[in-house]
């Protein structure tokens, strides 16, 4: 799960790490009242969507009045930004995160990941803060650091400081950019974060540690301990489709194709996207419908894959195990009369009660196009769309 | 012989009590697999389809002299079955739960440092050994008996590659699915490690999916000690980076994880990777064809 920058930096600063003021506002008289309540010099006024690159693209403005914070608000809420992160659709700006300005010494890197090969969180920090690190890893990997963490004793202050001389952070900020460390760490195990990235971590001239921007994502699979994190989120920023199968634990991901896809299982589910681009289609959705599968479920995986209206074709790709064939095609034949479906349908059943299932279709009478094998369902969806 | 499961492992199931435990129970029964006792606390002393339950597992352990558990408790609770799995000194945990918290997880993986268990998952289908003993969730009756090991991180798919492989006429000695978490207990290098050492098994097929670098650091093992022929598949070329595509491992970040980056690598080390999903059987056929392995290799 993603939160807002103004959200992390609120959970940062519960835990003394050390951030700008600011306050978050939705309108322009907002944003001007933050601003003079916070009665700093110079203001940030910063879009907050769920997407980087918001200073590229013209989302983070520096106003050294408070007539510019008017102005620059004015100008940012409500705007498209379009970010290499949001798609070419970009992302409307809805609310905003008006901060103090601060007299910036340097910028540097600071993030923390759990590393699958080590099976442990990993702190990362690099002095070239500010620029995509990823671009930072391709490009001087010698320049970005890292500590991997034992699970047991957390981060040490040995290991912090290990960091911040790596990275030539000045001795007179030794011991504040080891507290920052050293409660970021906290941050990201209490509330069960998958990365926590600051970039830039910023030492300010009148000697302060500060995280300028904050990137803290969640794993969803712990959400069930972390209700304060749940209401943070934000639903204006995701997939309406994806937000409506959640709701049926339906794992569904929107892509820019014309053939809507259910499968069972996220492996087979990857694998029949494949299989689709192979023969020159192009799937529109990746949906794995699970393992527990209903007629109900599958009813409402047929309705979420129409709402796209891309969508000109399905394919259902169903490896039966535990999951009865019989069962999704009665799911199938329900689902198709329920939304009275006008496109063409392919269904692929094997496994478990296959011959039961294949009877169900055959005799419910409905324009179904059966098919043999994984392959043989691909390339008579692809056929049957392109013939549309 | 086989991998890490055979006729003679006897099994525990955590969390029998719960309703896919108990369905998952009699399916692997019904299969032949020794399920010699199940725990659920506070359930100690009832029985279900014909199988004792014990409060904690050094019980059970102790009463039914089990190496083998499989877990079906649901993910808060998870991580903390596995770790008393591992103190039990079981030789074998399959943890079928999906859904645990990946911190969770780092510290399972700390927790059994230097003990002897072995973890499998979680997340997974399980591990069958046709016709000896099935553990997990995988509808037994596609697998056959033979040589060809599969390795995975997907369920389905792995279904999807036994089924090609049975239907052709070529069976299993083991089928391990590792599961489709970051953070996990056996890996592919470990399954092939086993698989090598397996003189029933002759070939084997991996099937790795995008996310991590696993199936790379893989492959780079088979080039320096595999004897036997591997070939591949990689789910997910299509996947568009930054998108969670249902396992929580299954995703490409900051360029990293790739189908293209894992097939390129895989190709370099030997290994030989199905164009698509529906070809993993045939593109095994093939090399067994090529290395003379095709008649030892035929079962059925």
């Amino acid at each position: 799960m993603n939160i807002h920058e103004y959200q992390g930096k609120e959970i940062l600063r519960s835990y003394g790490v050390a951030v700008p003021n600011g306050k978050v506002a939705y309108t322009v008289n907002e944003a001007v009242e933050a601003a003079e309540q916070l009665g700093s010099a110079v203001s940030v006024v910063k879009a907050q969507i769920h997407a980087g690159g918001r200073g590229k693209a013209g989302g983070v403005k520096v106003a050294k009045n408070i007539d510019e914070v008017g102005t620059y608000a004015e100008e940012i809420l409500g705007k498209t930004l379009v970010t290499h992160q949001t798609g070419p659709e970009g992302k409307e700006v809805k609310r905003l995160l008006v901060e103090e300005g601060c007299d910036i010494q340097k910028e540097y890197y600071v993030g923390l990941v759990l590393d699958r090969a080590t099976s442990c969180v990993t702190m990362m920090a690099s002095e070239e803060g500010g620029t995509e690190i990823e671009e930072v890893a391709e490009k001087t990997p010698e320049k970005i650091f890292k500590e991997v963490i034992d699970p047991v004793t957390g981060l040490l202050p040995y290991q912090a400081r290990r960091l911040a001389f790596h990275i030539n952070i000045p001795a007179e900020y030794l011991s504040k950019a080891v507290k920052f460390m050293m409660g970021l760490y906290q941050v990201f195990v209490e509330k069960d974060c998958s990365i926590a990235e600051i970039n830039p971590l910023v030492t300010t001239s009148d000697g302060n540690v500060l995280a300028l921007d904050a990137k803290l994502n969640f794993d969803d699979n712990a959400l069930f301990r972390q209700k304060d994190i749940v209401e943070y989120r934000d639903l204006e920023e995701e997939d309406e489709k994806e937000i409506e199968a959640s709701k049926y634990d339906l794992s569904y991901i929107a892509l820019d194709g014309n053939i809507g896809c259910m499968v069972n299982g996220a492996g087979l589910a990857m694998a029949t996207m494949d299989i689709i681009k192979h023969y020159s289609g192009d799937p529109a959705n990746f949906l794995d419908v699970g393992g527990g599968a209903t007629a109900e479920k599958v009813t409402e995986a047929f309705k979420i894959i129409l709402s796209d209206d891309n969508v000109k074709g399905i394919f259902v790709n169903i490896f039966g195990g535990i999951m009865k064939c019989d069962v999704i095609a009665e799911g199938v034949v329900q689902a198709t009369k329920e939304v009275g479906l006008t496109i063409p349908l392919v269904v692929r059943l094997e496994g478990t009660n296959v011959d039961a299932g294949k009877k169900i279709l055959a005799d419910s009478g409905l324009n179904i196009t059966p098919a043999e094998s994984m392959a043989d369902g691909a390339e008579k969806i692809v056929a049957l769309v392109n013939e549309a | 012989m086989s991998v890490f499961v055979n006729k003679n492992t006897k099994v525990l199931v955590q969390g029998i009590t719960g309703s896919t435990a108990l369905f998952h129970t009699k399916q692997m029964i019904d299969y032949g697999t020794k399920i010699v006792g199940g725990v659920t606390p506070k359930k100690g002393g009832t029985e279900v389809e014909g199988v004792p339950v014990f409060n904690t597992v050094e019980e059970a352990v102790n009463e039914t002299g089990a190496n083998a558990s499989v877990i079906y408790v649901p993910a808060p609770f998870a991580a903390d079955a596995i770790m008393e799995a591992v103190d039990a000194e079981l030789d074998l945990v399959i943890c079928i739960t999906e859904h645990i918290p990946v911190m969770d997880m780092g510290k399972v993986k700390r927790y059994m440092e230097g003990k002897k268990t072995r973890l499998v998952g979680p997340n997974c289908p399980g591990v069958i050994t046709p016709e000896e003993c099935k553990i997990g969730i995988m509808p037994g009756y596609i697998h056959k008996k033979g040589h060809i090991g599969v390795v995975s991180r997907s369920g389905t798919l792995t279904y999807e590659a036994v089924h090609q492989l049975s239907e052709n006429g070529f069976g299993q000695s083991t089928a391990v699915g590792i599961g489709g978490d970051p953070v996990n207990g056996t890996d592919f290098i470990d399954t092939l490690k086993a698989f090598n050492e397996d003189p029933e098994t002759e070939a084997v097929m991996m099937i790795g999916e995008i996310g991590g670098t696993a199936e790379e650091e893989a492959a780079e093992w088979v080039k320096a000690n595999m004897t036997k022929p591997v070939v591949g598949f990689i789910g997910g070329a299509t996947a568009p980076p930054g998108k969670r595509m249902g396992h929580a491992g299954a995703i490409i970040s900051g360029g990293k994880g790739t189908a293209e980056e894992k097939i390129k690598t895989m190709n370099a080390c030997g290994i030989q990777v199905a164009e698509t999903p529906s070809v993993m059987g045939e593109t095994l056929i093939k090399v067994l064809k090529d290395k003379e392995l095709y008649d030892k290799c035929k079962t059925h």
